[in-house]
């Protein structure tokens, strides 16, 4: 009680629409707000981007080898520069970004689901059949990932559903081990007390009260690890057991880029450069989330400039 | 408290076994080596003696059951690519990782808890702002890529650093490695030392501490900093299988005989007798690191001391 | 309280503000008041009335950001700490102003051993070797009466009991014996006979210091126990202040009347007979009801045979529309009780009849049926609504669960009606409950009891977490209810004045057994078990003269029961 609790039904008047105060907290941290932009030209140029530069990709022209960047001598599409065989870089990467966009999606996707369905019967069911769950956990989490994913990929042919399998599993002891905490955590909560006591069976229970609350905090580490997954997957294709040619993405392209080094940087300098960049804006994305969905952090997003810290 | 460090040693050998397990069977499924080891025309005889000699004709369970009875006497099995026994092969390797990965792990441990503390005793900041997003963009930057631009700038464009190799593990072999090496745990740990010391800072013991007139200094780094490096001990170590990541990658690129590059290797060549050496190796050491973490956490937090 | 000397603290128009949501809000709009040696000055206000940003902005240890000083004084002795440079600031606090804390677990250093805690403060003021600073924490340690001070200054905050943390908290404050101690809510989280040594030995050292001391407060019996002035602050400001006496005896601003007139159990409340049929077989019959867990140690985790006893044989009845008041401090097991009936957890052993069915043998459809008739309001307004749901899915949930009671065309009709009967407006339906305050969800709460028509409610502590006047709104709701749907409750509470208010019978609890179970009448007014004696003993009561009258009685610094 000592602690001052803004208990009082603060919200009643806030006629601001929601969308309006997100792009109000977006517009505030500006790293944010380009992260947010990056991360939409990204995603449009992995939906359309086949669409409308695939044949362009493709298309060699032999005269244009290795064409250094920054001159518009040959049109916006050879801005940087192009390949060994003459093909434009700006459209070979724009392409790559579905493949890679939609791996790492996959993974994340699969990782969530699959860890965050069995961390929670992990916490709900507890007993030999959560020790499983957290020493699977265990044993994915302490060892290179890395490692597992080049022994599985050796094992099985480096095809893309296996890519996006291994990936998955590499990544889900954080889901299971989240989810199963939460459960812990908020099947002690009275709200979930109150159900039990109505009568309300375990599926109800888990279903529409403790699901819905590990979801966000499940969301929020998928937004991290969708970054996690991007470089992962780039490390494999770059080690030469990822995404096979003649698909692209972007770690295969500076995996070939490697080889003209020495004659054409660009190679594999723009690849490696569209990777961080987006895994930076999702970094930026997610750490501005954070504070804005902490209401007692989201002040600090409202101020004015200069009169923080 | 020793309870609890005899629990987790159980636990860690059951992820151990688990481990050594999936990856006996999984190697096994990648292919016969044989193939890989004689020459396209050998005899029918010359293969069925190769794979005799290596035990390869043998059911999978009896090489399992034989594997084990040789893991009982510390026999790892021998290397078919090197003809020499695993073990010897992998512990030469060790020394290489471990290296590599020690001076990266100190140098990105410290330098995150001087960044990371000093950005967050004034969040938002010019410092903190800086900081975030570099660790930021430290954390996301691929580094393999990494890797490369900087032997294009460094030692192809400048010629300053040497392109690869150990040299003798001469110093300036030493700085490309470990430079990409560090970059993402570093950033990582930025963002969780500012993160854990945000919350020391506000906490409502540092409020006391200032009450009693502690001096600013004092509040960082004798009250914040105990509490606030609690999570970051956490996350160095999971940080372990991390680095182990990177050192395939960095050893790869810079052509370095650590466990991560004979692991690449001997997974190419289906050596298998090295893969499990190596691995079970590895994993011994990163389960020793995380009971060294544990004790750690038990010396700075009594709260798990008397648990 | 004749005005001799100057006061030793002045605080004159201090103004506190926050960044919010909502752009700048005053948490203190311009409060003055002063302190002298050797008396107490209690501030009294409810949760947001600014008492405890007061007592951070005077100490300088506001959060800054988002709160700022907007504006005033705070001289001590003439020099205002408002405006002193950060150094010159530090060398005071501790020195000559020290201040204690609610939530001693969260403001100690968990991982500092509580003797260091106590000696830096000879350090970094006194410059004292770290030898000798640890002597004198031992010293300091044994005069807050903290057993065995030698071997428990090595200990940790987590090794300690609440009301021996609240020593350590007290014994670091007053280490160099400073002019003034604040103490925010020093003994809210303890319970009554550990509250009551709390204030004897506060009483204890400010008079043999002559310190000034500053209770901060929401508690009128504590203000009465040992405070010489009060001021009553609300919304930021003061609105009244003056003598104990005067103040309790003559409340004049409007929100003091209400706040005096809100506190429970100052008049015995108009005897009630419950409305029980004669001869009719109880609603519930409790029997040798007992609760153990075993301690279990090592690798193996085998059994120590060491058994805590958290619930320890207790039985009793409750008529329909009878209401049973179950009072006991922590640890006593009233709250395990509570979990045993609403089945949340399984008995060791006994047994309970509910309607003259075997409550623990139930399964299935039988089962369900009961639980209709039996449902819970738990202490947490906070967290016991799931914050996902609408108010209207929060009280429709029970009819979802139970086929048939309510159907689906009638059931937003029946949401309203139910608001209604709680006191909330129909538009509250739609809204979430992070839209409203503790008391109103609380009132969902019991909403959401009340859908499936029970015939008995629990109550664990249902009104504790709330603020004097919304706490009187919420039994006047309770007792409402009761008569009206002749429902029996079974109260559970460490509150006695509040159990006193709505109980027909009491049972007092401690270490899992009821030590003594009587009509309310005889609990309060002819207390038979030593035990109920001390409890009822120990409670503050919001009258300054009977305190004063009790305080001599028992002789202020003599420690009563064993230290808490």
């Amino acid at each position: 009680m000592g602690a001052e609790r803004n208990t009082a039904a603060v919200p009643t008047a806030a006629p601001r629409s929601g969308a309006r105060v997100v792009l109000g907290l977006l517009w505030s941290d500006k790293f944010a707000f380009v992260a947010a932009l990056f991360l939409i030209f990204v995603v449009s140029c992995a939906v359309f981007g086949p669409l409308l530069l695939g044949g362009t990709a493709t298309s060699m022209n032999l005269r244009l080898r290795n064409f250094p960047p920054f001159t518009l001598d040959h049109g916006w599409l050879f801005v940087l520069g192009a390949d060994s065989l003459g093909r434009s870089m700006l459209a070979r990467l724009m392409v790559a970004s579905q493949n890679t966009i939609a791996v790492a999606a996959a993974a994340v996707a699969f990782a969530m689901t699959v860890g965050g369905v069995l961390g929670l019967m992990a916490g709900f069911l507890g007993g030999w059949f959560g020790n499983i769950v957290m020493r699977l956990a265990d044993i994915i989490m302490s060892f290179p990932s890395l490692l597992i994913a080049v022994v599985v990929l050796y094992m099985f042919e480096p095809r893309v559903a296996n890519l996006v399998l291994v990936l998955g599993i590499t990544r889900m002891p954080i889901y299971m081990r989240t989810s199963r905490a939460e459960v812990l955590e908020i099947r002690e909560r009275p709200f979930v007390a109150a159900a039990r006591v109505m009568g309300a069976s375990s599926f109800r229970v888990v279903f529409r009260h403790v699901a819905p609350t590990v979801l966000p905090t499940l969301t929020t580490i998928a937004a991290l690890d969708f970054a996690f997954v991007m470089l992962a997957e780039s490390a494999l294709s770059f080690l030469g057991i990822g995404i096979q040619p003649p698909e692209i993405t972007w770690g295969l392209m500076v995996a070939q880029g490697r080889n003209y080094l020495n004659v054409a940087w660009w190679l594999a300098f723009f690849p490696g450069l569209a990777i961080m960049l987006t895994t930076l804006s999702l970094n930026l994305l997610s750490s501005w989330l954070r504070i804005a969905a902490d209401p007692t952090q989201r002040w600090r997003l409202e101020i004015p400039r200069g009169r923080d810290g | 408290m020793g309870t609890y460090l005899a629990r987790r040693a159980v636990h860690s050998f059951v992820s151990l076994a688990g481990l050594l397990i999936l990856v006996f069977f999984l190697a096994r499924l990648t292919g016969d080596p044989t193939n890989l080891y004689l020459p396209l025309d050998a005899t029918l005889e010359a293969r069925q003696e190769f794979a005799e000699r290596h035990g390869f004709n043998d059911p999978v369970i009896v090489q399992f059951g034989r594997f084990l009875s040789g893991l009982a006497e510390f026999d790892l099995g021998t290397s078919i690519r090197k003809h020499r026994p695993a073990a010897d092969v992998v512990l030469e390797a060790i020394p290489v990782t471990l290296g590599l990965a020690a001076v990266t792990m100190i140098v990105a441990l410290l330098g995150a808890i001087v960044v990371g503390s000093l950005a967050a005793y004034r969040p938002g900041r010019i410092f903190d702002r800086l900081a975030s997003v570099i660790s930021l963009a430290s954390a996301s930057a691929p580094d393999f890529w990494v890797a490369i631009t900087a032997i294009l700038l460094f030692a192809v464009t400048l010629g300053w650093l040497p392109t690869s190799g150990t040299g003798g593990f001469a110093i300036e072999y030493w700085i490309m490695p470990i430079g990409v090496l560090l970059i993402r745990p570093f950033g990582l740990m930025v963002q969780v030392v500012r993160g854990s010391m945000l919350t020391a800072l506000s906490s409502a013991y540092v409020k006391t501490a200032r009450a009693k007139g502690v001096t600013e200094r004092a509040v960082i780094f004798v009250h914040a900093l105990r509490n606030g490096m609690l999570p970051v001990i956490t996350v160095a170590s999971d940080q372990a299988a991390g680095i182990a990541n990177g050192a395939v990658i960095v050893e790869t690129i810079f052509g370095w005989p650590g466990v991560g590059k004979l692991m690449i290797d001997s997974i190419l060549y289906r050596d298998f007798a090295v893969i499990q050496a190596s691995i079970l190796i590895t994993a011994a050491v990163i389960f020793t690191i995380n009971i060294v973490v544990d004790i750690a956490y038990a010396v700075l937090d009594p709260r798990i001391r008397h648990h | 309280m004749a005005e001799r000397a100057a006061p030793i603290l002045e605080v004159r128009d201090l103004a506190v503000a926050f960044h919010t949501l909502a752009g700048e809000l005053d948490a203190v709009d311009g409060i003055s008041f002063d302190l002298h040696r050797g008396e107490t000055l209690a501030i009294l206000g409810e949760s947001g009335s600014g008492k405890s940003v007061t007592a951070a902005a005077i100490m300088g240890i506001l959060d800054s950001p988002p709160g700022f000083v907007r504006g005033g004084q705070a001289l001590l002795d003439g020099v205002d700490l408002l405006a002193l440079s950060e150094g010159r600031r530090r060398d005071l606090l501790g020195e000559r102003i020290a201040i204690i804390f609610q939530d001693t677990l969260a403001h100690l250093n968990p991982v500092y051993s509580v003797g260091w805690q106590i000696a830096e403060c000879f350090r970094i003021h006194r410059g004292v070797g770290r030898a000798e600073a640890y002597e004198r924490a031992v010293d300091l340690m044994r005069q807050t009466h903290i057993p065995d001070p030698e071997r428990r200054a090595r200990d940790y905050p987590h090794q300690f009991s609440g009301g021996q943390r609240q020593r350590i908290m007290i014994a670091m404050a007053l280490a160099l014996e400073p002019d003034i101690l604040i103490a925010d809510e020093p003994t809210t989280a303890l319970d009554v006979t550990v509250q009551a040594q709390i204030l004897d030995l506060l009483i204890e050292l400010r008079n043999a210091r002559n310190m000034g001391l500053i209770l901060i407060t929401h508690d009128l019996g504590v203000v009465a126990e040992i405070a010489d002035r009060l001021a009553v602050m609300f919304h930021g400001r003061i609105v009244e202040s003056g003598s104990v006496g005067e103040v309790f005896a003559d409340p004049q601003h409007a929100y003091t009347r209400r706040l005096m007139s809100a506190i429970p159990g100052r008049a015995p409340p108009p005897l009630r007979v419950a409305t029980k049929v004669v001869g009719a077989a109880p609603l519930l019959e409790v029997r040798d009801l007992a609760k153990h867990y075993e301690v279990t140690s090592g690798l193996m985790r085998r059994r120590t045979g060491d058994v805590v006893k958290a619930v320890d044989g207790v039985s009793f009845d409750i008529q329909r529309g009878e209401t049973l008041g179950v009072v006991g401090e922590s640890g006593s097991g009233k709250t395990t009780l509570a979990k045993m009936l609403l089945l949340l957890e399984p008995p060791t052993s006994g047994s309970a009849r509910f309607g003259g069915e075997d409550l623990f043998t139930l399964k299935g459809p039988d089962l369900l049926h009961l639980r209709r008739r039996m449902q819970v309001v738990f202490q947490d307004p906070f967290s016991s609504l799931n914050p996902r749901m609408s108010v209207a899915e929060i009280i429709a949930e029970p009819w979802s669960i139970h086929d048939g009671v309510v159907p689906k065309a009638e059931r937003a009709d029946r949401v309203v009606e139910l608001l209604d009967r709680v006191g909330l407006a129909a538009e509250h339906a739609r809204r979430y409950p992070h839209q409203f305050s503790g008391g109103q969800r609380q009132r969902i709460a019991i909403a959401r009891a009340l859908a499936l028509a029970p015939d008995l409610v629990i109550c664990d502590e249902a009104v504790s977490a709330l603020d004097v006047s919304i706490q009187a709104q919420i039994l006047d709701l309770l007792k409402s209810l009761r008569d009206e749907l002749g429902l029996a409750y079974i109260f559970i509470a460490h509150d006695l004045a509040v159990v006193r208010e709505l109980a027909d019978r009491v049972a007092v609890m401690k270490t899992g057994k009821i030590v003594e179970l009587g009509t309310t009448a005889q609990i309060f007014d002819r207390p038979a078990h030593p035990y109920t004696q001390a409890l009822l003993g120990a409670s503050p009561l919001p009258d300054p003269e009977l305190m004063a009258e009790r305080r001599q009685r028992r002789g202020i610094g003599i420690q009563m029961v064993k230290n808490g």
